[in-house]
């Protein structure tokens, strides 16, 4: 029910949203949990395995019980903590695990057979037979447990990551952070403050309490209107601070759109990325429960919950409230509900000493022991003075004591040092370098405790950011002791809940020690404890003490399992924000890409290139018939082909020549200006790294060509061999690859189409400056077709232009353009390797290029080429392989001799590349074979199992087309 | 984590490219089988200190010499390799296997 | 005979606004790369006059002339004729390797931060930076109003697109 008065929520903003298909109203401001709760909507949700029903744990992102899944347009987003998810106009919520309804579950006979499904249950009762676990007993698990369910659509919705840098980061916006911000940024250092909720404030918007005798809401909002005011501040809210990374690195989870309804280009989360000079984590205290039995009913909530959702929200889910309590602070709870007229109808402290004036009944010494009501509390049983005694309640608010959130000082390893004053592990001094943690993060509750402890860390962090604090005058506010009796669990019959999300009990704990599960870590894993959506946020502190009791060891020494990132839940779509498409691989375009589109080339990915397939004509109703017109095209008249996508390196210096001398294994520096040749590149190891041609532009000037797959790799290798070993030589590299267009025309006639165009006079392997009209362009005679063969470049500007160009002058020549799988058959048939073949396994032995090894020079990888078992009959060498029958072959299959068996032990090489031939009339392969060289002639056995493919093979020399490269030279 | 490039300054991760160790500056020559297997393969795997080259492949296009702890993931400084990457000091250097 | 059309690498792009920034496709005039030779900085620093060879992340500027350091070594003069360096260093035409496009307005830094890892807070005007857009490497350069950023001519229109998204992202949370 609403309270007048209270809370500050919108009351002039009606808000309508539904739950489970039934429209409610409820004000701006409120989130889903305080809105239900005003409707007097008790049970939200069904529990993980024993499908109880449950109502709102808690009023903030650790919520355990209140998990739904809104539904919108094209998402459905499950998990969604009801405590966090603030309503809008139109919101469509659901509850989650319960069929048909949450009123009426089926599986909640679960529940009742309670006793079989206890921890580990299903290690043990799913074990046989063997085959009964992938079909029935999985997916039967599966259905029964679990969350919510998903769209089975793509999440298409928006996105964002970001990147922010900061001089300090402050974690969290209560007193303390408030403190530590005001200091930083009054002594001009650029400050990010950080807090998960709505507005700033923490537990002050929560509390009722009062600074410098004015409410303390009025107080934060000074704070707040000076802090935004300042350039060198950043105020983010609904941003949570989820881990904590090397080098003063933070990731954080903003929820930039989840409060309204979507709209364009709105990005539902982003992702932070948030460099800070140093840190201040004040993340606070979380309030924890105590196990008694039937612990979990709706209507059971933390004691602070209650005093967030009556002092911020306006809502109280009871008219006749209980509070179990085993400290001082849940006595305000009870306090500010009788001041909002909300009656109170006892205090149960479990503290003997207790004080007991209050405006109601207060029981010291005294436990809840039992509780009734099936989808909401009716009552509960109170043991006082060795009595047991009914008290009529709807609403028991609990409170075990407070717990600091010292997650974040353990995402590098740290480890929490148990205080026992405070019942309550405390961050470890420099957990994290850089970070200091202030308030009751670092166990002070008080509010003027925290003030003081962040401006006091906020001083010190400013210190080793070398600025000057400025004096601050702290405000006064209030400084209560906090007075705890630990107890974490009440003893007795029936089941009293640790782990709300996963069901798990004080029973399965005990068990857990009882089968010598008795390590926290192992306890964690055979109960589940702790693995749920709120990471056990809510009950690994109870578990642990119900552990250590258990095994008679004391809190310390069992210790707590590991705190790992995220805080708390961030949805893959924000870590991957800006991850599809263009933003999963930028897409590079030729500069003929438009003219290619244009002539229906479906384009294909070459690495980021996208590269025409081929050119179909009218009457094609397939690749192959394009692929064989354009393979026949290049070889009788005249092709073109866009090959800007190679590597293109210019190298410079007096010592270019030595420097190619040391990187490729043949000579560059006897290389005539004006030449042209063909070069292999090999890695450290004395593996294949690259080939391609390099052209001497001039003495001291040449241009390598890389092949497009690898053009990254060879910058890099050529930046460390030039810095690592050639420290003081006079050579400069840089990429060319983007300036020059650069386009090959192939075959008989390829001269005479460039004669139409420029000056064509060079000898084959020639290279030299063109005048293409106003054009500056250069001209190579080289081919990677076997046909007398051209590339002309001129600068990207003109591509386009040149490309249409060119493909007017060879259509009127009978030619045309040709595609990357002509591109590919027309090499195979000429022999001539690409990264399919120097894959990075092979040598320049294997592909027969060992005589390229110049004897008379070192280079990179010389030495490791040369190693025993890198040279030899043992080795897999390159070969061509030609069909017996008329059949297709496929790159990928394995070589066996005929006659043996197709055994792993008998396999004898594999195959690289095939491509069928128009010009032989057939299938041709490219293949590593075992001694391969010295056995061209034979027969092998090519075996294919994926595509069914068994054929013999004759192995020959990998060049079937003009061996002796007449028509490349003439 | 972050790396300070000498030239570009501090950088994140991502605008770098791991090698690995600094064992690699060291080139063997010939066909000394042991020093080219050292070279290639034998490393040390401290706990500890060690010195790796990264690339910074998004900026500058420098091979640097980071020293870091494996352990604690401090990041203690970066060198150009192109300056002998001895602005870090020799005295870190731990030759492993290699001669 | 050829006659050769021109395009830009955003050819046919027209600039966009949202949110307050413009995202507009610039010509950036003559490109070269100068990488000084060993023994030649003395040399190369009197024929550079009024330039200076930048030191790393910095700009020298004259008139439309611009020496922006790019990387180890090495700067590109814009907007200039590399008249008199031969011999001193070597240059390399990149006029057509590289898109340019300009990034201004208020929020021009706020569109960048969803993009670049880098902190832009003290990038003065006169500073430049090489870094990455995404997966892809950029020449950020601080100007006047805003940035400018080269980015590989292939990859003009990602980069376009990346920019356009992160601008229309930046405009509705403005809006929302």
């Amino acid at each position: 029910m609403r309270i007048d008065g209270k809370g500050s929520v919108d009351r002039a903003a009606p808000v309508r949203f539904r739950f489970d298909g039934v429209e409610y109203q409820g004000f701006k401001g409120d989130t889903l949990a305080s809105a239900l709760m005003a409707n007097g909507v008790r049970v939200v949700g069904r529990s993980f395995k024993y499908h109880r029903p449950r109502g709102v744990l808690t009023a903030g992102s650790e919520e355990p019980n209140a998990l739904v899944e809104i539904i919108e347009d094209r998402q459905q987003t499950p998990n969604v903590r009801a405590t966090v998810q603030e309503i809008y106009e139109g919101m469509e919520a659901k509850s989650q695990n319960r069929w048909p309804s949450l009123k009426f579950d089926v599986l909640a006979v679960n529940d009742l057979a309670a006793p079989f499904l206890s921890a580990g249950f299903y290690y043990k009762t799913f074990m046989w037979p063997r085959a009964f676990w992938e079909r029935i007993y999985e997916p039967l698990i599966r259905r029964a447990a679990g969350l919510g369910s998903l769209s089975g659509r793509h999440d298409e919705a928006d996105y964002e990551k970001a990147f922010a840098f900061c001089d300090l980061l402050v974690i969290g916006a209560g007193p303390a952070g408030l403190a530590a911000a005001l200091q930083a940024a009054r002594a001009g250092a650029d400050v990010i403050l950080a807090d998960e909720g709505v507005a700033m404030g923490g537990r002050l918007l929560a509390d009722s309490g009062q600074i410098d005798g004015k409410p303390a809401g009025e107080w934060v909002r000074d704070v707040l209107a000076e802090l935004g005011a300042m350039p060198n501040v950043r105020l983010m809210t609904r941003t949570s601070v989820t881990g904590v990374y090397d080098g003063g690195t933070y990731s954080a989870l903003e929820r930039v759109g989840l409060h309204v309804a979507a709209r364009p280009d709105l990005p539902r989360e982003c992702f932070w990325r948030i460099v800070a000079g140093q840190a201040v984590l004040a993340a606070g205290a979380q309030e924890r429960m105590i196990a008694f039995a039937d612990n979990d009913r709706p209507g059971i909530m933390t004691a602070s919950a209650i005093r967030t959702y009556l002092n911020h929200y306006g809502v109280s889910l009871g008219k006749r409230v209980t509070i179990f309590a085993n400290n001082d602070d849940a006595r305000q709870t009870a306090r500010d509900l009788m001041a909002a007229g909300v009656e109170v109808a006892a205090i149960i402290d479990a503290r003997p000493d207790a004080p007991v004036a209050e405006d109601c009944p207060v029981y010291a010494g005294a436990e809840v022991v039992g509780t009734k009501g099936r989808h909401g509390l009716t009552s509960i049983t109170v043991r006082h003075r060795g009595g047991d005694m009914q008290i009529e309640t709807d609403c028991l608010g609990v409170s075990g004591g407070w717990n600091p959130l010292v997650h974040l000082t353990c995402h590098m390893n740290g480890r929490p040092v148990w205080d026992a004053s405070l019942a309550a592990f405390l961050p470890r001094a420099g957990a994290v370098p850089g970070m200091h943690v202030a308030g009751a993060a670092a166990g002070v509750f008080s509010t003027a405790g925290c003030l003081t402890s962040g401006a006091a860390v906020a001083v010190q962090a400013l210190g080793v950011l070398g600025r000057k604090a400025v004096p601050m005058e702290l405000p006064l506010a209030e400084n209560a002791g906090y007075d705890i009796l630990p107890l974490w669990e009440v003893k007795g019959k029936g089941r009293a809940w640790l782990d709300f999300a996963n069901d798990v009990t004080t029973k399965d704990v005990r068990l857990a020690a009882q089968e010598n599960f008795a390590s926290v870590e192992h306890m964690k894993r055979y109960t589940t404890q702790g693995m749920a959506p709120d990471q056990g946020k809510n009950s690994n502190v109870g578990a642990l003490a119900v552990l250590a009791d258990a095994t008679g060891r004391g809190i310390p020494e069992t210790g707590t399992t590991t705190f790992r990132p995220p805080f708390s839940p961030v949805s893959i779509a924000a870590m991957g924000a800006g991850g599809r498409a263009e933003g999963f691989a930028p897409q590079r375009f030729m500069t003929s890409h438009s003219a290619s589109v244009e002539r229906g080339a479906p384009m294909i990915e070459a690495g980021m290139w996208y590269r025409p397939s081929y050119f179909p004509r009218m009457g094609e109703s397939t690749w192959r018939e394009a692929c064989d017109r354009e393979v026949t095209m290049v070889r009788g008249t005249v092709g073109v082909c866009d090959v800007s996508t190679l590597g293109k390196i210019d190298i410079q210096g007096r010592d270019a020549a030595r420097f190619l001398d040391l990187v490729y294994t043949n000579m560059f520096s006897t290389l005539p200006v004006g030449r042209v040749r063909y070069g292999l590149m090999l890695r450290a190891d004395g593996h294949v790294l690259d080939d391609g041609t390099t052209a001497r532009l001039g003495e001291n000037h040449y241009l390598m060509t890389t092949t497009t797959a690898a053009a990254g790799l060879v910058m890099r290798h050529l930046e460390f061999v030039a810095q690592a070993y050639c420290a003081g030589w006079d050579v400069r590299f840089i990429s060319v690859t983007e300036n020059w267009a650069q386009f090959a025309v192939a075959g008989p006639m390829a001269k005479a189409l460039l004669e139409t165009l420029v000056e064509v006079d060079l000898p084959f392997m020639g290279c030299g400056p063109v005048q293409l009209d106003q054009v500056a362009a250069r001209l190579f005679r080289i081919s990677f077709s076997g046909e007398q063969g051209y590339e002309i470049a001129v600068p990207a500007r003109y591509g386009e232009a040149l490309f249409r160009d060119l493909l007017a002058r060879a259509e009127t020549m009978g030619g045309g353009a040709y595609g990357m799988e002509a591109l590919n058959v027309l090499r195979i048939e000429k022999g001539f390797i690409t990264h399919a073949e120097i894959h990075g396994r092979t040598t320049a032995f294997d592909i027969g290029m060992e005589k390229m090894v110049s004897a008379k020079k070192d280079c990179i990888g010389k030495g490791a080429a040369a190693r025993p078992g890198m040279v030899g009959a043992e080795r897999d060498q390159l070969v061509g392989l030609r069909p017996v029958n008329d059949v297709a072959i496929s790159a990928g299959a394995h070589l066996f001799n005929p006659g043996t068996e197709v055994t792993r032990v008998n396999d004898q090489g594999y195959v690289t590349s095939v491509g069928y031939s128009p010009t032989l009339g057939g299938y041709l392969g490219m293949a590593f074979l075992r001694d391969g060289r010295a056995r061209h002639g034979e027969m092998v056995r090519l075996v294919d199992h994926l595509r069914k493919i068994d054929v013999l093979c004759e192995v020959s020399d990998p060049v079937f087309h003009d061996p002796e490269g007449v028509k490349l030279r003439g | 984590m972050r790396i300070t490039c000498p030239l570009c300054g501090p950088r994140d991760r991502r605008e770098f490219y791991y090698y690995g160790s600094e064992d690699y500056l060291t080139r063997p020559e010939g066909e000394d089988w042991d020093a080219i297997d050292a070279h290639l393969h034998l490393r040390n795997n401290p706990a500890g200190r060690v010195r790796d080259l990264w690339y910074h492949d998004m900026g500058c296009t420098s091979w640097l010499v980071v020293t870091r702890d494996t352990v604690t993931h401090e990041v203690f400084g970066a060198a150009l390799v192109a300056d002998g990457g001895v602005s870090i000091s020799a005295k870190m250097k731990s030759k492993g296997g290699a001669a | 005979m050829a006659d050769l059309i021109a395009k830009t690498p955003l050819w046919g792009q027209g600039a966009v606004v949202s949110g307050g920034v413009t995202l507009a496709e610039v010509d950036l005039g003559q490109v070269t790369s100068v990488a000084p030779f060993v023994g030649q900085e003395k040399t190369l620093a009197a024929a550079l006059k009024p330039l200076v060879f930048p030191a790393p992340n910095m700009v020298s500027a004259k008139g439309a002339a611009r020496l922006v350091w790019t990387g180890r070594g090495q700067a590109f003069l814009i907007g200039a004729v590399p008249d008199g360096l031969d011999g001193l260093a070597a240059l390399t035409d990149q006029s057509d390797g590289w898109a340019g496009v300009s990034l201004t307005g208020a929020g021009a830094v706020d569109v960048l931060a969803r993009l670049i890892p880098l902190d832009l807070r003290d990038m003065a005007v006169g500073a430049c930076a090489r870094t990455s857009l995404g997966h892809m490497a950029v020449v950020l350069i601080r100007v006047k109003d805003g940035f400018e950023l080269l980015v590989f001519r292939s990859m003009a229109r990602t980069a376009w697109h990346e920019l356009e998204v992160a601008m229309k992202m930046r405009a509705a949370r403005l809006a929302c």
